[in-house]
């Protein structure tokens, strides 16, 4: 272990050199400079922001990545995918989190490190007769094409839409898989994050909603009276979002500045290694092999 | 320290508090001006309430940015609640004042002050899972303009219930003598003696819960649907201003964010023009 941590210590040292010069090098070098001088020893401060989704799954293996370095900190703070990717080129965090790839434009400004895979589903009240819809059926549901639940095989009421807030993630690659515009969705409901949404649906037998596999998984499983819809006949389900069957996956991404170095280095680095597995499988995403 | 030179001290240390507090508010507004002010500049103020729908964007010309949705919202909600709330904590307190045992009206203040208490995101959630799939029942989607005001109303009915206390508490016992006196009955002393002289003290009341009514932000955010529309029926979900700030904030950049704050700045508008319109239906009595 400790050959290990000596190991990371020189490429911090290395990589101290390429990062001068960028807003950000500045707490990372000192933590190098602790770092340096007794050749394992990790310190500073991390601050991550950005991606709800990606939040409680980032916060838990920074908590253990605490543990293993006792004069760390990692702060994490949800604020959106957009967030994520802005934050640590203003210089606001030192990492983002960002739960879909990023666009042409950005991945020239920054750099994407891809920790886990999600996916996004429909989800119905358990007590919805209907178990399966075609991708047509949701896009026609979600610009108000259909109006009632009988209209595809189950009750006489109305359907409740749940739509997302804007500038969500999560409403950009629905949309875009859906082919629907922002301005044509006519929802019934609002909401803001997975819980909320979650919760809505749980309430009321005749809404549809669309959340993150992972959380729609872990609620499931902990009891709420949800399902999850199968994607244009694709079951969705932690397996195939691996097999790379789901249509509508995304990855969940840590965003810096190009060529991390020192502490931001190391928490990517613990991060995309096998020790946090365990971690993203029990919030129900697919840890990248 | 002489008797005159401590005066000279209070004095002093008074005016600075009194300025201070004055300052705040002041410094609220010119930081909601300067933050709007990029989005006034590149969406311009007409934009507000003539745009299409609300769909904002990082930048001004991709987006569509009105805002009058939402203040209707904040209206319709307001003024449901305040219709709601405002009869009930009138006789919650006349019943605490006039007509209850007063072990029973110790007890109902003791309940109606807890009531108080209670963190606005509680009735967020219990309006949530209880209320809400309760409405769905009868028209759906149950999260809607009914729910927000039913959730509002119970939230600042003790702010109403405590002010009309007070000020009942606060009419002269020689009137109420004075009535006895001239053997009105208990229903007539009230509405030709206590209200008449607790008219200043009730006003005031109605103001601070419509107050607080057009502030609340995260039960209505759960309860009311959030979509931007004007609702056409008590079952029509829609989105209030403070919502808006509180669901898109977090996830904003540039234009839109600053849009957000615009949001702020229409509400801060609001209060001022409530309180501008109360001052001037009580002819500057509000607060004697």
């Amino acid at each position: 272990m400790p050959r290990a941590f000596t190991l990371l210590g020189l490429l911090a040292l290395a990589g101290c050199g390429a990062g001068v010069g960028t807003p950000n090098a500045k707490p990372a070098t000192k933590a190098d400079a602790a770092h340096a001088a007794d050749g394992e020893k990790l310190e500073g401060k991390l601050v991550v922001t950005g991606s709800s989704t990606c939040a409680p799954l980032v916060a838990e293996i920074g908590k253990r990545f605490e543990q293993r370095h006792p004069g760390v900190r990692v702060d994490v703070q949800t604020g959106g995918s957009s967030r994520g990717v802005a934050d640590p080129q203003t210089g606001i965090a030192d990492l983002g989190m960002a739960s879909r790839a990023l666009k042409e434009d950005e991945a020239r400004l920054v750099q994407a490190h891809t920790l886990a895979l999600d996916g996004i589903c429909v989800i119905l009240n358990k007590a919805n007769p209907v178990t399966e819809l075609g991708d047509a059926q949701v896009a026609a549901i979600y610009t108000g094409k259909i109006g009632t639940w009988n209209e595809v095989g189950g009750s006489e009421a109305a359907i409740t839409v749940v739509n997302k807030a804007e500038g969500r993630s999560t409403l950009e690659l629905f949309l875009r898989y859906f082919e629907l515009k922002s301005a044509n969705v006519k929802a019934s409901v609002v909401i803001g994050d997975n819980e909320q949404g979650l919760k809505t649906v749980a309430g009321n037998p005749d809404a549809i909603g669309y959340v993150s596999v992972g959380a729609a998984e872990s609620a499931a499983r902990s009891g709420a009276p949800i399902k999850l819809l199968p994607m244009n006949g694709v079951a969705a389900t932690v397996e195939n979002i691996r097999n790379g069957s789901f249509p509508l996956a995304r990855p969940l991404n840590l965003v810096t500045l190009p060529n991390p170095t020192g502490l931001k280095k190391a928490f990517i680095e613990f991060a995309l290694s096998k020790e946090v597995h365990d971690l993203i499988r029990e919030q129900s995403f697919v840890p990248v092999e | 320290m002489s008797p005159s030179s401590k005066d000279r001290l209070l004095v002093w240390v008074l005016r600075a508090c009194a300025g201070l507090s004055g300052a705040i508010v002041l410094l609220i507004a010119v930081f909601l001006v300067l933050e709007s002010l990029p989005a006034l500049r590149n969406v311009g103020f007409a934009r507000f309430f003539s745009d299409p729908s609300w769909h904002p964007a990082r930048y001004a010309a991709d987006g569509a940015y009105n805002l009058a949705p939402m203040l209707a919202g904040t209206l319709l909600a307001m003024a449901g609640a305040v219709a709601l709330a405002t009869p009930l904590g009138f006789c919650a307190a006349l019943f605490c004042h006039f007509y209850a045992p007063p072990g029973l009206a110790r007890a109902c203040r003791r309940l109606i002050e807890l009531l108080a208490g209670i963190p606005s995101v509680v009735y967020g959630f219990w309006g949530l899972v209880t209320l809400v799939p309760l409405l769905n029942k009868v028209q759906p989607p149950g999260a809607s303009l009914l729910a927000g005001i039913l959730i509002l109303a119970l939230m600042i009915l003790p702010t109403i219930a405590l002010m009309a206390d007070g000020a009942l508490a606060n009419v002269p016992a020689e009137y109420l003598r004075g009535a006895a006196a001239l053997g009105l009955s208990r229903s007539a002393t009230i509405v030709g003696v206590v209200f008449p002289a607790a008219k200043s003290g009730l006003f005031t009341g109605v103001i601070l819960e419509t107050g607080r009514a057009a502030g609340e932000t995260m039960a209505l955010l759960m309860v009311c649907g959030n979509v931007v529309q004007v609702p056409k029926s008590l079952f029509d979900p829609m989105r209030t201003l403070t919502a808006n700030i509180a669901l898109e904030m977090g996830y904003a950049l540039g234009d839109h964010r600053s849009a957000l704050f615009v949001s702020g700045l229409v509400l801060l508008a609001l209060i001022v023009a409530l309180a501008a319109a109360a001052e001037w239906l009580s002819k500057g009595r509000v607060y004697e």
